[in-house]
């Protein structure tokens, strides 16, 4: 670092990517006490545990190769070949990715990205409680959290992916690359894994299996909401110059940007984060009838659908858009769980999938025409652009590969958990010794009493 | 001697790239952490197949509470 301003510029954009990781780890601590809290008593340890695995599973293999599939893959395979040149700096074995007195930025863009996996791969684990096998779980975690959504992230999210060349392709703030594909996975994996026992009643209309603890519930989406305000910013690159990002943009005026390097500001994006999650929670409680889970996940989801555009809208058009993408993910939810009896323990496909793509549909028309980044050459936001990115993100990255995983799980019988284990509780496998001694008590008290009372 | 080639800091900090222990080992060390990683999976698949069995076949006896 040679010269004030660059050092100054350096060190203060290492510690902003540093200070949004700290804040979305409370985005996976959120997800953990909702996920615990819609589950059952019987299961929560279970629960716990599948979820806090994410955490090193998803490091190490995005330590290992995610982080580099970002950088190789933005035209792989359809528009160019795998660029090793970008990779090289990115690989396990490379000088950078360790402690670098030249390099103080790679090590914290890293970790911004990884929460970012860990996001995903909580987002599937929290719709498949109570009935997969922990170790067919992680294996998905790995595939979502390390592999397909980066991929979708070097296409779609990176200033030279294809999508945002070809298609126009503008996500800012992740509707697609991080929850329509996240909420496509769960619903690719819930297609083959079926409902948990007791879900359906004999004539196929859903039970409501309530979560056991609605105030926890509550406690841990506001965590994420408060971890979500820490991933928008960092989003961001947070201050660079004309001549840096060397593209269009003429002048000396430094600014924000989001990853595609067009302009934004961090005023923007807090503007319509809480005009969003407003307009969110409004349309939640209305369309639920004040159903407080509804209502809750419903400010996720209005963030969730204005977030492709939120570098750009008017709050007004944010609140707007949030308010139409819950009804949307409301009431699909419950068509697909009646039609197609689809068991999502949480309404994490609803929540981040549907709201994902409806809000990636309506960007393409709000922001019709608008440059999706600052070098010539690439195509304008469109609806059709929008629309194709949706489908990829939700269908190709998403659905596709974790149905196709999930039914080779199967076929192995190493997808779901027997059945006795299910009535039984996952608990009872971890905590069998306790149980079996609690029940052995009770037993031996039961028959003393029938004595007792035979004697008497 | 020192593990990450500098035994003072009496240097041109401009001049230092990395500061980790066994440099040019780093293909050996990204080895180990993917035997770690795999055979982690394989440890944990054994040990939740024989808690789903014991747990099963413990669910089928009959409980003997005299």
């Amino acid at each position: 670092m040679d010269g004030n301003l660059n050092a100054l510029t350096t060190i203060f954009t290492e510690f902003y990517y540093w200070v949004t990781v700290v804040f979305m780890f409370m985005i996976h601590v959120g997800f953990c006490l909702y996920e615990v809290s819609a589950s059952r008593h019987k299961n929560h340890m279970h629960t716990l545990m599948k979820n806090v695995m994410i955490i090193p599973l998803v490091t190490i293999t995005f330590f290992l190769f995610g982080w580099w599939i970002y950088w190789t893959f933005p035209n792989f395979p359809l528009f160019g070949t795998l660029d090793l040149d970008a990779g090289q700096n990115n690989l396990p074995w490379s000088e950078t990715m360790g402690p670098n007195l030249n390099d103080h930025i790679t090590g914290v863009f890293w970790a911004a990205f990884l929460l970012f996996s860990w996001t995903a791969a909580s987002i599937v684990s929290g719709s498949v409680i109570e009935r997969i096998r922990s170790s067919a779980f992680w294996i998905h975690a790995i595939l979502i959290g390390s592999v397909f959504w980066v991929i979708d992230a070097a296409w779609g999210w990176h200033y030279a992916g294809w999508m945002v060349r070809e298609l126009g392709y503008h996500d800012a703030y992740a509707s697609g690359v991080i929850h329509a594909i996240a909420g496509g996975y769960a619903l690719g994996v819930l297609t083959v894994l079926g409902p948990r026992i007791g879900k359906f009643d004999s004539n196929g209309v859903a039970r409501i299996i309530p979560p056991h603890n609605p105030w926890l519930l509550a406690v841990g989406i506001f965590m994420i909401y408060t971890g979500f305000w820490g991933f928008y910013a960092a989003c961001n690159v947070p201050i660079i110059s004309p001549a840096l990002i060397d593209g269009q943009i003429t002048g000396a005026t430094w600014t924000a940007t989001n990853i595609y390097l067009t302009p934004t500001t961090l005023s923007a994006i807090t503007f319509n984060f809480l005009m969003s999650l407003s307009g969110g929670l409004m349309a939640a409680y209305i369309v639920s009838k004040g159903d407080a889970f509804w209502t809750f996940s419903g400010g996720l989801a209005g963030i969730i659908t204005a977030s492709a555009g939120n570098d750009l809208y008017h709050p007004i058009q944010a609140l707007l858009i949030g308010a139409v993408g819950v009804i949307c993910a409301y009431k699909l939810h419950y068509y697909v769980e009646r039609k197609f009896k689809i068991d999502d323990a949480v309404g994490a496909v609803a929540v981040h999938g549907y709201a994902g793509v409806v809000g990636l549909i309506i960007s393409g028309f709000v922001l019709w025409g608008v440059p999706s980044s600052p070098f010539e050459g690439y195509a304008v936001i469109n609806p059709i652009g929008q629309l194709l990115g949706a489908l990829i993100m939700f269908g190709l990255l998403g659905f596709l590969p974790a149905y196709l995983v999930t039914r080779v799980q199967s076929s192995l019988g190493i997808l779901r958990i027997p059945e006795t284990i299910e009535l039984k509780g996952l608990d009872f496998v971890e905590n069998q010794s306790r149980e079996l001694a609690e029940e052995h008590l009770v037993a031996i008290e039961k028959e003393r009493s029938v004595r007792d009372q035979t004697q008497s | 001697m020192s593990t990450i080639g500098y035994q003072q800091w009496a240097v041109d900090l401009a001049q230092v790239t990395s500061i980790y222990p066994f440099q040019g080992s780093e293909i050996v060390m990204t080895i180990i952490g993917v035997v770690f990683w795999l055979g982690w999976h394989k440890v944990q698949f054994n040990h939740e197949n024989q808690q789903m069995n014991g747990a099963s076949e413990v669910e089928n006896t009959p409980s003997d509470t005299s």
